[in-house]
């Protein structure tokens, strides 16, 4: 399946969004949206990703 | 000092984490400012786990946590970053930035005041970034607000307090709102001006961050917020138009 993670093009095989960001390396704490969606922490492992969905993956930094 | 949601800052200073030469010094200012609060954002993380490096280094300050919507264009937009900002920093404090003009960077009042709406129904406490317009103000507090944040000047332009007329005004019109001078400040005396108008805090970033020496820039922002602050509470003198000897003149020699 391909997806967008972060503005980029990824070919992954996990189907989740759980193990899409196990897969990919994400770790720690993150925020994530699909589709301009926000998805909480506890929605990630049931929701099952389609090809061509768009993934944020946001994590802390610095800010103003 | 008037309480923000229940919180009482232990010193007027709200700090930004962006643009310090290094983490080191970035530390260092915060330590020497004394700042209670630090404001923070969010980005795009990847596997280097930058944004787990930088959370961990916040909380090691141990200052409280505001982060903030910059950046965002849209009511949607905003309201989503202010989801995935509370799951990040676990707080429902948040920095609602809605920015209508670019050059300026000046808010978009109409789309803040619906997104406050919306945030703080869903239990935010909504910390706004506006004009100094009273009555968008009092749409805020309408919406759930119990903090306004009116500009000092344009975010980055370390103008200072371009409007004090209506800073002033606002401070009369609302004398139970905890209010911040956010952004614009780019001196010590800027800082202190706004906390001698009554006002509860100063939120700035570029003034320290941007300096020759930001820690020494953040220990002079420390000292003009807590001399603004009691000057303030000194219940200051009037000012006149005419001289007014303060010298008795009493008892002064004949010589002439």
């Amino acid at each position: 399946m391909q997806i967008m993670l972060n503005g980029a093009l990824r070919n992954v095989q996990a189907t989740t969004l759980a193990d899409v960001l196990a897969e990919c390396g994400v770790a720690g704490r993150v925020a994530t949206a699909v589709n301009e969606t926000f998805v909480p922490v506890s929605a990630r492992a049931d929701l099952r990703l389609s090809d061509g969905d768009r993934v944020e993956v946001l994590g802390a930094m610095q800010g103003g | 000092m008037r309480a923000f949601y229940g919180t009482t800052l232990a010193n007027p200073l709200m700090l930004g984490t962006a643009q310090y030469p290094s983490p080191a010094i970035l530390e260092a200012a915060f330590r020497e400012s004394g700042a209670a609060v630090a404001t923070v954002s969010l980005r795009r993380e990847g596997a280097d786990g930058a944004g787990q490096a930088f959370w961990e280094m916040i909380r090691a300050l141990n200052v409280l946590v505001l982060p903030n919507t910059a950046g965002c264009h849209t009511v949607k937009e905003a309201v989503t970053t202010a989801h995935m900002a509370r799951e990040v920093f676990d707080t429902p404090w948040i920095k609602l930035e809605l920015i209508g003009h670019t050059d300026s960077l000046q808010p978009d009042v109409f789309q803040l005041v619906e997104a406050a709406k919306i945030l703080s129904d869903e239990g935010f406490q909504v910390f706004p970034y506006t004009t100094e317009d009273l009555i968008v103000g009092e749409r805020l507090l309408a919406a759930g607000c119990e903090v306004l944040m009116p500009w000092g000047a344009p975010i980055g332009s370390g103008r200072g307090l371009n409007n004090t007329y209506a800073l002033r005004a606002m401070r009369a019109e609302f004398p139970d709102t905890p209010l911040v001078v956010d952004a614009g400040i780019g001196l010590p005396s800027h800082a202190a001006a706004a906390m001698e108008l009554g006002y509860d805090a100063v939120l700035l970033n570029t003034a320290v961050a941007k300096a020759g020496d930001p820690v020494a820039m953040a220990r002079a922002m420390a000292r003009a917020v807590e001399a603004g602050a009691l000057g303030a509470e000194a219940d200051p003198m009037e000012p006149r138009d005419m001289a007014e000897a303060s010298t008795p003149v009493i008892g002064k020699a004949f010589l002439s």
